[in-house]
């Protein structure tokens, strides 16, 4: 089975990210990077395809030189390749040039049988990647998948779980095609020592726009209709009143504030 | 493949709302965004008008229409009853690029998301993710969409000059709930289906409903959530007397669902659900920015933790430093007390 994983390098949430008063833009100068937290899902679920049913993974990233980081984790955790597309006229991709480029990335790797994208960056927040990317590549979408029950590679076959609003739901659909996971679906493993040492030592080859095809006005902040025109912090919230006293009589001010307010009605 | 939508932006005109509904119910955010919808086309003097694609869309419409609507397209078919990518995208792409709307909103749940990300892709057009805020710059007529990111440390404005439809995905529960007309005056146009039964792509086997909690969170007004503090599982049967007495819902930490306490579909956080609820209880919870992510815009938070320097207290509106499992009890008592007065 060929598996594709997109990952992508986002700032570690532990480092706050700043904001350049003056240029009203994000700090991202010694900003610690990690792999976004849902696409360490993602690898982990490609891996396990990949133990189950046989294959390959190959991880792939678009962003600056330094995501090779991201990809070196993916390769330690089991990947077997990663390839990273990386060029300056990607520079300000929103999320329709973000899948164009990677869209093009997974079609220059040949024919597939299933895409793995987290369910959302933490940093962009958007969530659209892996939709916009399954209509790029033509591929069936199954988003919010909380648990592969079956590939049947003889039907060409996948059926998962995914968790939307209300519950969860059992969807079927034929492959080749693209899903994004959620938290619960496994438990990322922890490369050993040995394999990171194997990962660092990896080269990663890098594609730009040539190696790419496609037009040039598609990439970067000519093929992204959004644009970011400010950006602030949001007021900080106010830090409340702690109410005192034993708990009866704290829990009763509690009641009182919370009803008065109309928060709550009895 | 067919061509982008630049062309001539100016072809394009007035506010579309996407209709979203499940199990034959219309999600409340569409009536939502029809109340900010009818706010922006009145700013900007268009009209306002929804897109219905389902199985049931006259009865649908009747009730849709209540929301002071001027249009609404219908698109009618058995194999539209429930939402699948495929069909529900190829039907929005061609009622808007017939009838060609400047702006169009959709809710930002899980079908919605869902659904946004591919229809963009589809019309090649911007999309602004969750946004909390929407207004016109009336000057230059393009929409101003005001959204979080870095799990709601910092806020952004995006616009989308060059491309129609400008299109956004709002939370649910941001705008307010607008009032039904009383004698609605609105046109309801029928669409021709452009899919087939053959573009149903998937196969929809089984819906398994999350009986943990009885209301879900991303529609709870109210939530009770536990953290490492309830020190175990069957301690969680306090909060959930306490979210049935005030009609909400149970939510946790990271650390209460990975130590196997609650099911991840009740985790609050960067990797769980963003809740927005009007009254977030935190019980045992210390306020790590992970978990404040998901819930730091709520509107009012209770803090109950013993710590006096834990960091839920910067964010809440109220906090008790105590012993949870004296403060929950306490509280359950007083509610059914007062209650009880109440009712006699
Ligand atoms: C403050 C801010 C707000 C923004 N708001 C918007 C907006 O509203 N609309 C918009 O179109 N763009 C927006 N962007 C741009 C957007 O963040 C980038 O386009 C980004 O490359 C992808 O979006 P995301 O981070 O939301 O990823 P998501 O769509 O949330 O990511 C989902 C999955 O897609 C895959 N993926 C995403 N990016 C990459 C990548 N570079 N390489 C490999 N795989 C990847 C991963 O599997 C990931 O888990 C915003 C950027 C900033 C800084
Ligand atoms: C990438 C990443 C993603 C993450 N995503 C999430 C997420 O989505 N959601 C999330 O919640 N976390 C998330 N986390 C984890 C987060 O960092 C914290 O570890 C977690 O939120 C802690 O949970 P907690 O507050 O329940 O536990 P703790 O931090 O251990 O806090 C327990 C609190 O209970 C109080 N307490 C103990 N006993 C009592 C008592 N008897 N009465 C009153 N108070 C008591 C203590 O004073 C303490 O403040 C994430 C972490 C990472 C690195």
């Amino acid at each position: 089975m060929k598996i594709v994983v997109c990952i992508k390098q986002v700032p570690s949430t532990e480092a706050r990210v700043q904001m350049d008063p003056i240029k009203g833009t994000l700090i991202r100068e010694g900003v610690e990077s990690v792999v976004n937290p849902f696409d360490e899902y993602a690898i982990e679920e490609g891996i396990r395809l990949k133990e189950r049913y046989g294959g390959e993974v190959t991880v792939i990233s678009m962003g600056p030189p330094q995501a090779k980081e991201a990809l070196k984790t993916a390769l330690a955790m089991g990947a077997d390749k990663a390839v990273l597309l990386s060029d300056r006229a990607f520079a300000g991709s929103d999320t329709l040039a973000t899948a164009y480029t990677l869209s093009l990335g997974i079609k220059k790797l040949g024919d597939i049988d299933i895409v793995i994208c987290g369910k959302q960056a933490t940093d962009g927040d958007t969530a659209q990647v892996g939709p916009g990317l399954a209509q790029r590549l033509n591929l069936r979408q199954i988003t919010y998948v909380s648990k592969i029950r079956e590939i049947n590679l003889k039907n060409r076959k996948i059926t998962a779980e995914r968790l939307i609003e209300s519950g969860t739901q059992v969807v079927s659909t034929a492959l080749p095609a693209l899903i994004t996971v959620v938290k619960d679906i496994n438990q990322p493993r922890i490369p050993n020592i040995f394999s990171i040492k194997k990962a660092t030592r990896a080269e990663i080859p890098v594609w730009g726009m040539q190696d790419l095809g496609g037009d040039p006005k598609d990439f970067g902040f000519d093929g992204s209709p959004t644009q970011v025109v400010r950006i602030f912090t949001p007021p900080p919230r106010q830090g409340g009143e702690i109410i005192q006293g034993e708990v009866p009589e704290a829990v009763a001010k509690l009641i009182e504030a919370l009803t008065s307010r109309n928060i709550i009605n009895l | 493949e067919k061509k982008a939508t630049v062309e001539d932006i100016s072809d394009y005109k007035g506010v579309m709302v996407f209709v979203e509904h499940e199990f034959g119910k219309i999600h409340s955010v569409s009536f939502e965004l029809l109340g900010k919808g009818r706010e922006i086309a009145d700013n900007l003097g268009v009209s306002l008008s929804a897109m219905l694609i389902g199985a049931e869309g006259d009865s649908m419409a009747l009730e849709v229409a209540r929301y002071d609507v001027d249009t609404i397209y219908v698109c009618n078919s058995t194999w539209l009853k429930d939402y699948q990518t495929n069909t529900y995208v190829a039907e929005a792409e061609n009622i808007i690029r017939t009838y060609k709307p400047e702006i169009v909103l959709i809710g930002a749940t899980t079908l919605g998301r869902d659904f946004a990300g591919a229809l963009a892709a589809r019309l090649k057009t911007g999309l602004t993710a969750d946004c909390t805020e929407l207004s016109v710059d009336m000057e230059k007529r393009l929409l101003l969409q005001t959204r979080p990111a870095f799990g709601g440390n910092i806020m952004a404005t995006i616009i989308s000059p060059n491309r129609r439809p400008q299109m956004a995905t709002v939370r649910p529960k941001v705008m307010a709930m607008p009032e039904p007309v009383k004698n609605p005056d609105v046109q309801i146009i029928q669409v021709q289906p452009v899919s087939g039964p053959q573009d149903m792509l998937l196969d929809i086997l089984e819906f398994i409903p999350d009986t943990a909690g009885t209301v879900n969170l991303a529609d709870a007004d109210i939530i009770i959530s536990g953290g490492r503090g309830m020190k175990g599982p069957e301690n969680f049967s306090m909060l959930f007397e306490l979210a049935e007495l005030l009609g909400g819902a149970v939510g946790a930490s990271r650390a209460a669902v990975d130590s196997g306490w609650m099911p991840y579909a009740h985790q609050v956080g960067q990797t769980g659900r963003t809740v927005r609820p009007k009254l977030y209880i935190a019980c045992g919870i210390s306020g790590a920015i992970q978990h404040l992510a998901g819930m730091q815009t709520s509107e009012n938070i209770v803090a109950i933790n013993k710590d006096p320097d834990a960091p839920i207290f910067k964010v809440a509106t109220f906090g008790i430093v105590g012993d949870l499992f004296k403060v929950v009890p306490e509280l359950i008592r007083q509610i059914k007390y007062k209650k009880q007065q109440m009712a006699s």
